[in-house]
């Protein structure tokens, strides 16, 4: 409860600084290509993965109904909505989480931070701010990366097994979908890239006892982060849920 | 022999300004819980003077520096810096008094991930008005080490240096801004003998060449006598003794001179 209580504070802090000068734009671009561009391979390859597997598991049971005419709209809906945005999370989670956790912790164990205070700058600024908005800012980028490779591993399967063209694998798929199944599918990106952004952030930024201190900041980072992610999901579920019936 | 060794310690007392104090310490305590670490602690730091504050490992002589810089905040006391008190300003107010302020931290404390001009770079970035408006500032890296004597080694990454090296880039960072104050934490820690007397030289060198004050916090009694215009010893968070190194190794005092042992 107290570090729920601690972590909104420093969410509280985040929104009251995030706005005033100076800004440090160099600093966001730097961890928008860490954050965004080197996890591309990475929630690529995941993926397309996700892509090949879903199709390879529920094709038979499809094909036993007669409804394989169904898979694409079917895997289509499934990734946008759900897995895709899910699992880029959980793996930014890992990735992102703990990279920003250790970082910070090990530049506050080694004074880093001290002396970037000392210095003039606003190590909040500097080093928080950057890496919450950079996330915030790359997770629905890389969730509509992770969704467009994961339909492609999906057409493949459907070539290969059902030899189903490209133009029809692709009109079957967005001929099923609308803005109600995209926007909430983006929009709840933007939070599990903000609750990345700013997990790693407090732990790292508050990580003490040395070098200990550093590897449970990383290790709690992600885990609490993976949690999150799970409980902002369903929010978003119920949320999207209510604009569905209205 | 005694002469040799002691002479710079005569001819900068000689050249102390004894008017001007740059900090103030007043009754200044800190607890962290039950642990009292600094009580009713008193110091002043006078302009141009090497003041090196002696205590025991945990006695609260980093907790104290990091007082006076505003890093940790105070339970009682005043803290003048260059006649600003330091609990009652404004995170603005502070940082534009941080430009005249120079910090060699225990550990070093270079910025992993940038190399050793960006490093230096960093603190311009905020105070770089301070030169004007057409400052150099690949210039002012240059000088800054050039002073230390590593000029070679501006496009390399911290990790790329040994301990000595990372302890002058530091210092090259604390200098960077012609600061009036230097605070040094522990300046020799982790340094082999003869690497520590070279730092220990080059503050001395630094201090009368670019005139500053400096703070230094050590246990290191060879770096205390080398370096220092005056000792304050600090025992269960008070100043216990203070005087010239000299004074203080003479004492009959069985604190004080257990540290001479």
């Amino acid at each position: 409860m107290t570090e729920t209580g601690e972590i909104s504070r420093f969410a509280a802090r985040f929104f009251k600084e995030v706005f005033k000068p100076p800004y440090e734009f160099r600093e966001l671009l730097r961890q928008s290509y860490e954050i965004g561009w080197n996890s591309l391979p990475l929630v690529g390859l995941t993926g397309f993965i996700m892509g090949l597997v879903l199709t390879l598991q529920t094709r038979p049971t499809l094909v036993e109904f007669g409804a394989e005419s169904w898979m694409p709209s079917m895997v289509g809906i499934a990734i946008i909505r759900e897995i895709g945005p899910v699992i880029t999370a959980l793996i930014c989670a890992g990735r992102v989480g703990s990279s920003i956790g250790a970082e910070l912790g090990s530049m506050k164990v080694t004074e880093q931070i001290d002396a970037m205070e000392v210095s003039g700058t606003n190590p909040f600024k500097y080093l928080v701010i950057t890496r919450v908005v950079a996330a915030t800012l790359m997770l629905p980028l890389l969730v509509i990366m992770a969704d467009a490779v994961a339909l492609f591993g999906s057409y493949l399967v459907e070539n290969l097994k059902g030899a189903v063209s490209f133009e029809l694998y692709f009109s079957q798929v967005f001929e099923f979908l609308n803005f109600g199944d995209v926007i909430p599918s983006i929009t709840k990106s933007f939070f599990f890239g903000f609750a990345i952004g700013l997990i790693g952030c407090y732990k790292g930024y508050f990580s003490k006892k040395g070098t200990e201190g550093v590897g449970k900041a990383a290790n709690t980072a992600v885990v609490v982060t993976s949690v999150l992610v799970f409980i902002l999901d369903f929010i978003a579920v119920l949320v999207a849920d209510i604009f569905y019936e209205l | 022999m005694g002469q040799t060794l002691y002479q710079h310690i005569d001819e900068a007392n000689e050249a102390l300004d004894r008017s001007k104090a740059v900090i103030e310490v007043e009754n200044l305590s800190k607890s962290f819980g039950d642990n009292h670490v600094l009580q009713n602690f008193n110091l002043i730091l006078k302009e141009g003077e090497n003041l090196v504050v002696l205590g025991k490992s945990g006695s609260g002589k980093s907790v104290l520096i990091k007082c006076i810089v505003g890093l940790i905040g105070i339970d009682s006391g005043k803290i003048n810096v260059l006649g600003k008190n330091i609990p009652g300003l404004e995170q603005e107010e502070l940082d534009r008094l941080r430009a005249e302020i120079g910090f060699l931290f225990q550990g070093s404390a270079l910025y992993d991930s940038m190399t050793v001009r960006e490093n230096l770079e960093f603190p311009l970035r905020r105070h770089v008005a301070k030169f004007g408006e057409n400052v150099d500032s690949l210039q002012l890296v240059r000088e800054a080490l050039h002073s230390v004597g590593l000029e070679e080694t501006m496009d390399l990454m911290p990790a790329e240096l040994s301990g000595g090296m990372k302890k002058r880039v530091a210092l090259a960072r604390a200098l960077i801004l012609k600061p009036k104050i230097i605070f040094y934490d522990e300046p020799t820690s982790g340094l082999d003998p003869i690497t520590a007397k070279e730092i220990c030289y080059l503050m001395l060198e630094l201090q009368q060449k670019f005139h500053t004050s400096s703070l230094i916090i050590t246990h290191d009694m060879e770096c205390a006598r080398i370096t220092s215009n005056r000792v304050v010893i600090l025992i269960d968070g008070q100043n216990y003794a203070q005087g010239d190194y000299r004074e203080l190794e003479n004492s009959k005092d069985p604190n004080i001179k257990a540290f001479f042992k």
